[in-house]
């Protein structure tokens, strides 16, 4: 395949907007292909989007889908030769998924968290999620045998067991919820900051979220821990989140990468005491990230309207619920974490959501560096991804911004810094945060990218980035940005001008990680006794059995050496 | 093949405890021996009387005939029917509901579930107020107080209490039974009523009305709670409700006699409030106990696929949803559908008499290893292999945890999934030939 005369945008190959051909051959791209030609001249070309944070599969997801049926009512598209029915708009149905982030020019997306036990479900929907590549983060952060080996100081045995739990869950990487919160909601509980001690183990939040960046960099794994701080969804949070990056400061990187990413940083950069003097703390913790190298963000951006909350921070949702007296759903995974699902709508006249609204555009803008900053909307939970284009145009226009902000609660330019920030980002940077940054930050070599070898993923946006003003024409830019004229996956036209065209399966991608025998064996006998007295499903029936992976992509990391026996 | 083998830590797929730890000897491509299971359980594994043959009524009398044969009149009942109905799918895997779920898409079909006649009123209740749940072993390591309300474990679900429940050990539990205080709240003294600390009588019919006043008692409102309420005396339920706000973590389990007397999805609807609130004051779960083993997993593939998890109508090339409208006793009893397929279920036996009666005057595809009174209407007859027994596959636990079902022995007969992959390529077939015919 040919796409002939694009502007492209590649800046992970330094390339800023440059008019070239592109090549893909066998689903890769290549110096030199034949076959068919796409016609890009003087239109915008990225590589495929990669969302690295997004909930899209598995049990949460789900329990959205069952007790939103008002939910699933919204978008609904028939079948046709080519796709499946479509439903739902903050939890669409698996199919859904897979042509919506095509249509917008995604071709990745992570699901942002999967408890160990119950991974075998998110693999059964991330299978059935067509086109996109994917992969799972797993949950730690109040895991057990996490705990205890924290306790014990035994980094070498946390290290078999975090290899051994993407293992078991076919995960690709260490994510951590409110550490310590999910085992002390188990009795109804949570902890107050990372200092706190989790009832009946013994361990701060602090010392999990250490223990897990060190294993993290034991194993070299491919991504550094991916955290939701402590205290999130609370005024006055930020104090919480400044101290939990100091934490991290002097761990060395085991890659060239960040030694933890932030998730939806914008539910935790609050200021205030209570939800009546809650305020914008995103100039601080932006400085912070203009001054530290060892963290990267996502935005978590929020939009006026609904959307459905979902997290593994249990408590904050049972907050949300009694908070909004909305429907509440509770999950608690024994040994594990636990969860929660309360859909939400977001109101332009409330202040604490317009101020939620420019926090997360205040990040954006006030990070100087796009690699370190991801384009989110912490999908569902702030807004579902579809609204992706909201969210770029609303970078790329400070008329936009300027018009919303008129719409809003007025003490919105009281309470944050936004109404004063000139800044307009420009494709470069959305290049960078919508496909290079994310692709760099999970340890995706093969995505983000057109260098020769990359993942043929292109797109081209029926958009002349020469001519069009995206600061003025901010309206042709989001209609642009939500169907991309082409979406190329693997070197097949997947979706034109909307329209899905082919549904390939994706890959999932998971992290298969080497640690010394001796740490596994010592870890099993931990484990053995575990599934004997406290798990209620045997050892053998644990781990997600190959079936449920039809397109595996294994990435090695850990020690060189052989890779650990296959469990069970 | 006559050497034994151990299969050990097999899945039973009978009940909706998906026991994960079952020993199975089998020697001679036959199961000899059963281990940890319960008496339903082995029974189920080690197999009974089995429908021999495909068949397709001839003049009134089932004639057996080839597996092709019964596909394509199966494919060709569906594709002449406006709008069939497609039920079942409780004792199947997810795999199987999966091909049924693309079948029912192809030909525009009413997908429904037994979920429609046992906890369909649970799934509406949760539409309105969400589930706060949790998995089994957290009832285990946890839990001091258990209520199970209109259920009967002991005879349903007999390793409940022992694995997950009112005698499982765990973390915090170490003293299992004697550490716990388990309340029982039905409208006959059953066998998990005689086992329980407290036995609650209520009148039948009035469950909705004890949920009020025991919310009204959480809440610090007794004021206003009457003498009676229900059958049961003020003075209980006041220490029913000091009980409850006690717990250090408080398990409700639920069943049939509370989703099925007066009141239906509304008593749900309020047990959820209550546990809800109870959470203000201790930690509090709850959950319905599912009965055949995987009704919760194709609520589950169902949701995904659909967005909806039950009496999904694909008549229209997108899902659509109305339980009152497109529920399969709904549409039976109005006379709405013209033909049904029945997998992995007996609907004969399930539904009110009144639309079984209206099942036999369409024509009817059954799907089963077993022969039941759905035969006997049945116009296509084809018998699988057994779920869990002689095929692999999913099913997910009445906690939602999803386990892998293994294959234990060798069959002659076809698996679900495979017979559906049949029925859907002879539709596809016929589609072809006819649309040839007519070009
Ligand atoms: S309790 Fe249920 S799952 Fe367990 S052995 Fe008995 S029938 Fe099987
Ligand atoms: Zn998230």
């Amino acid at each position: 395949m040919i796409i002939k005369g694009g502007i492209v945008y590649d800046p992970a190959n330094g390339i800023y907007g440059e008019e070239m051909d592109l090549f893909v051959d066998q689903g890769r791209m290549a110096e030199q292909a034949k076959g068919e030609e796409i016609d890009a001249r003087g239109l915008l070309v990225m590589p495929g989007g990669v969302d690295a944070h997004s909930h899209i599969a598995g049990k949460k997801v789900n329990t959205g889908r069952i007790m939103r049926p008002d939910d699933s009512r919204q978008g609904t598209q028939s079948r046709t030769s080519v796709c499946r029915p479509s439903t739902g708009y903050t939890v669409p149905n698996c199919y859904a998924m897979g042509y919506r982030y095509a249509r917008m020019g995604y071709t990745t997306a992570f699901e942002a968290a999967t408890p160990i036990l119950e991974a075998r479900h998110t693999h059964e929907e991330l299978a059935e999620i067509p086109i996109i590549d994917k992969g799972a983060l797993t949950l730690f952060g109040s895991n057990w045998q996490v705990m205890e080996c924290v306790r014990d100081k035994d980094l070498s045995k946390l290290a078999a067991y975090v290899a051994w739990g993407l293992r078991a869950a076919r995960g690709y990487g260490v994510k951590i919820v409110n550490p310590g919160g999910g085992e002390a909601w188990g009795f109804g509980g949570n902890v107050k900051g990372i200092n706190d001690t989790v009832p009946g183990f013994d361990v701060t939040p602090a010392e999990i979220i250490r223990g897990l960046a060190k294993a993290n960099e034991m194993l070299h794994l491919p991504h550094s821990i991916h955290l939701h701080f402590n205290n999130l969804g609370k005024p006055g949070n930020y104090t919480t989140a400044i101290e939990t990056l100091d934490l991290l400061r002097d761990i060395k990187p085991s890659r060239m990468r960040q030694i933890v990413h932030v998730t939806h940083m914008q539910f935790s950069a609050y200021g205030g005491t209570s939800w009546r003097d809650f305020e914008s703390k995103a100039p601080v913790i932006a400085d912070y990230f203009n001054n530290h190298n060892h963290a990267t963000m996502d935005m978590g951006q929020l939009l006026f309207g609904s959307a459905t909350t979902m997290t593994a921070d249990a408590p904050l949702e049972y907050g949300n619920a009694r908070l909004t007296h909305n429907k509440w759903s509770n999950h608690d995974i024994e040994l594990e974490e636990s969860s929660g699902v309360v859909p939400m709508t977001y109101f332009r006249k409330m202040l604490v959501n317009a101020v939620q609204w420019a926090i997360g555009l205040e990040l954006a803008l006030l990070v100087k560096d796009p690699w370190k900053i991801l384009m989110t909307t912490d999908s569902p939970n702030g807004s579902p991804f579809v609204n992706y284009p909201e969210v770029i145009t609303l970078l790329m226009s400070k008329p936009k911004r300027d018009a919303e902000m008129a719409t809003l609660h007025e003490q919105v330019p009281k309470r944050t810094t936004l109404a004063g920030i000139e800044r307009e980002l420009d494709w470069t940077d959305i290049a960078i945060m919508t496909r290079a940054a994310p692709a760099r930050i999970l340890g995706l070599q093969d995505k983000g990218h057109l260098g020769t070898g990359a993942d043929g993923d292109v797109t081209v946006y029926n958009l002349r980035p020469e001519e069009v003003d995206a600061s003025q024409d901010h309206a042709l830019v989001k209609k642009a940005l939500a169907n991309a004229l082409y979406t190329i996956k693997g070197g097949v036209v997947v979706s034109k001008e909307g329209q899905i065209l082919a549904t390939p399966p994706g890959r999932t991608f998971w992290v298969d990680a080497a640690v010394p025998p001796a740490d596994a064996d010592r870890l099993m006998l931990d484990l053995e006794d575990k599934f004997a007295k406290y798990y209620s499903i045997q050892l053998s029936n644990y781990a997600v059995q190959d079936a449920y992976l039809p397109h595996a992509k294994a990435i090695r990391a850990g020690l060189p050496v052989e890779p650990l026996p296959e469990v069970a | 093949m006559s050497e034994a083998t151990l299969i050990k830590d097999a899945v039973c797929s009978f009940c909706g405890c998906l026991c994960d730890d079952i020993d199975v000897e089998v020697e001679g491509g036959k199961v000899q021996r059963v281990k940890h299971a319960c008496r339903l359980g082995s029974s189920k594994i080690m197999g009974h009387g089995r429908i021999e043959s495909p068949m397709i009524r001839k003049e009134g009398v089932l004639v057996a005939c080839s597996f092709q044969e019964a596909y394509d009149r199966a494919a060709q009942i569906l594709l002449m029917a406006n709008k069939p109905l497609m039920y079942g799918w409780a004792s199947t895997s997810c795999e199987a509901g999966k091909k049924g779920i693309l079948l029912a898409e192809e030909v525009g079909a009413v997908f429904d579930t037994t979920a429609t006649v046992c906890h369909g009123p649970s799934v509406i209740g949760i539409e309105e107020k969400g589930l706060p749940g949790a998995t089994l072993g957290q009832v285990k390591n946890r839990a001091d107080t258990i209520v199970f309300w209109g259920c009967n474990p002991a005879e349903a679900h007999p390793r409940h209490s022992l694995r997950y429940s009112s005698n499982a050990c765990g973390r915090f539990t170490p003293q299992g039974r004697k550490g716990r205080k388990i309340i029982v709240v039905d409208v006959r003294e059953t066998r998990t009523a005689k086992n329980a600390d407290k036995f609650i009588s209520i009148t039948p019919g009035c469950d909705y009305e004890v949920i009020s006043a025991l919310r009204m008692l959480v809440a610090g409102k007794g004021d206003n709670v009457p003498e009676e309420v229900g059958g049961v005396s003020k003075a209980d339920l006041a220490d029913l409700a000091a009980t409850l706000k006690a717990a250090k973590f408080g398990a409700v389990f639920f069943g049939l006699g509370i989703t099925h007397s007066r009141g239906r999805y509304k008593n749900i609807d309020n047990a959820l409030s209550l546990v809800a609130e109870l959470n203000q004051h201790s930690k509090f779960v709850i959950m319905p106990m599912r009965g055949h083993y995987n009704v919760g997993g194709i609520g589950q593939v169902l949701a995904w696929s659909s967005g909806y998890p039950m009496s999904v109508d694909f008549a229209r090339g997108m899902p659509y949803f109305n339980p009152g409208e497109t529920a399969a006793c709904d549409l039976l009893a109005r006379g709405d559908t013209d033909a049904a397929m029945v997998i992995a279920a007996d609907a004969v036996s399930n539904f009110p008499r009144t639309t079984a009666q209206a099942l036999a005057k369409i024509p009817v595809i059954q799907i089963d290893p077993y022969e039941n009174p759905t035969t006997l209407l049945s116009e296509v007859v084809i018998p699988c292999a057994i779920a869990g027994v002689e095929a692999e596959g999913t099913a997910y636990r009445m906690d939602g945890l999803a386990l892998r079902l293994r294959k234990m022995v060798d069959s002659g007969f076809p698996s679900d999934e495979e017979i559906l992959i049949g029925i859907l390529e002879s539709v596809q077939k016929q589609r072809l030939l006819k649309a040839n015919e007519e070009a």
